[in-house]
């Protein structure tokens, strides 16, 4: 077996700090969100503020809001390979190509509406390697920003990503 | 409901209630619809055991719904929750019970806003913490 001493690539070192995958969502609509508050609340009714306008124009928020969990990104076109896809049936995965979500740390400002557009854009901000249970593992740290239309920040998150 | 607790009630120490669900595919496979989160690692056992896992797992972002759901019913609609971090330090295995932990540990004033910091965890129906993190919420006063 080829001994690997790093899984650090020139082209991961090409993109610290660097802002990238720029992309804008597609329009978020109520169906969407209702959607999104079913799976996650699933084995009960989700709250109505995530579903009921009726009851959501009587809050604070004048409207439905999305959960601070829900992605506008999903479901994009044209459609894009999954990366990193992980662990594939009947191919062996190579050193660094597992991936594992460690974790993330977000901060959280507008609310997500219906008919917002939101804008994400990305950077590498710093990684660290060490053995780990699965041998060599490397912890990258991403910053994500997403703005909506007004140039408001409805979220920075800070995630890391475990590839062994 | 709009609001559901105030600051000054708050104390440290406090916890807050739980968010459980048992997970299977009935959980994964809507998360997974919504999120278009097909990765194989959570759809087939035997990727979960080329990644070196038992068999497939849970998507950590789905524990990441989980305890916003629990801040969420804790604070009421009309709160906000400020920030959240969470590491996923323990995989999600099929028909694992989750339940959510919020305990306070601080309270403080700051830029106008009513700030309480929780430390946070999902534990498994054996006891391990999957997924040790804080949680900021801000809360109405009840002046």
């Amino acid at each position: 077996m080829t001994r690997i001493d790093t899984l650090v690539t020139p082209e991961l070192e090409a993109q610290k700090g660097v802002w990238t995958d720029e992309q804008a969502s597609y329009p978020v609509s109520a169906s969407d969100i209702r959607r999104w508050a079913i799976a996650v609340y699933w084995g009960e009714t989700p709250p109505r503020i995530y579903w009921d306008e009726e009851y959501a124009k009587s809050t604070r928020w004048g409207g439905i809001i999305a959960p601070e969990d829900f992605n506008p990104f999903a479901w994009a076109v044209p459609m894009t390979e999954p990366s990193p896809a992980g662990a594939v049936p009947g191919q062996e995965a190579k050193k660094g190509e597992n991936i594992l979500n460690g974790g993330m740390t977000e901060k959280l400002g507008a609310k997500i509406r219906p008919g917002d557009v939101i804008t994400t854009r990305s950077r590498l901000m710093h990684w660290e390697e060490r053995q780990g249970r699965n041998g060599l593992t490397l912890y990258t740290y991403v910053e994500t920003e997403w703005t909506n239309q007004n140039g408001e920040i409805v979220k920075t998150r800070v995630k890391t990503t475990i590839r062994y | 409901m709009a609001y559901n607790v105030y600051f000054e009630d708050v104390a440290v120490g406090q916890e807050i209630p739980a968010f459980q669900r048992k997970t299977d595919f009935m959980n994964w496979n809507r998360f997974a619809a919504v999120n278009d989160e097909f990765y194989y690692i959570h759809m087939d056992d035997e990727a979960g055991k080329a990644a070196g896992q038992a068999a497939a797992f849970g998507m950590g972002n789905l524990r990441w719904a989980y305890v916003l759901n629990a801040l969420r019913a804790w604070i009421g609609d009309e709160a906000e929750v400020r920030e959240l971090g969470m590491q996923f330090r323990a995989i999600n295995h099929k028909n694992d019970v989750l339940t959510t932990v919020g305990v306070v540990t601080g309270k403080k004033q700051e830029n106008g806003e009513n700030l309480v910091t929780l430390d946070i965890n999902v534990i498994n129906q054996d006891g391990v913490k999957t997924s040790p993190g804080h949680a900021v919420v801000s809360l109405p006063t009840r002046g």
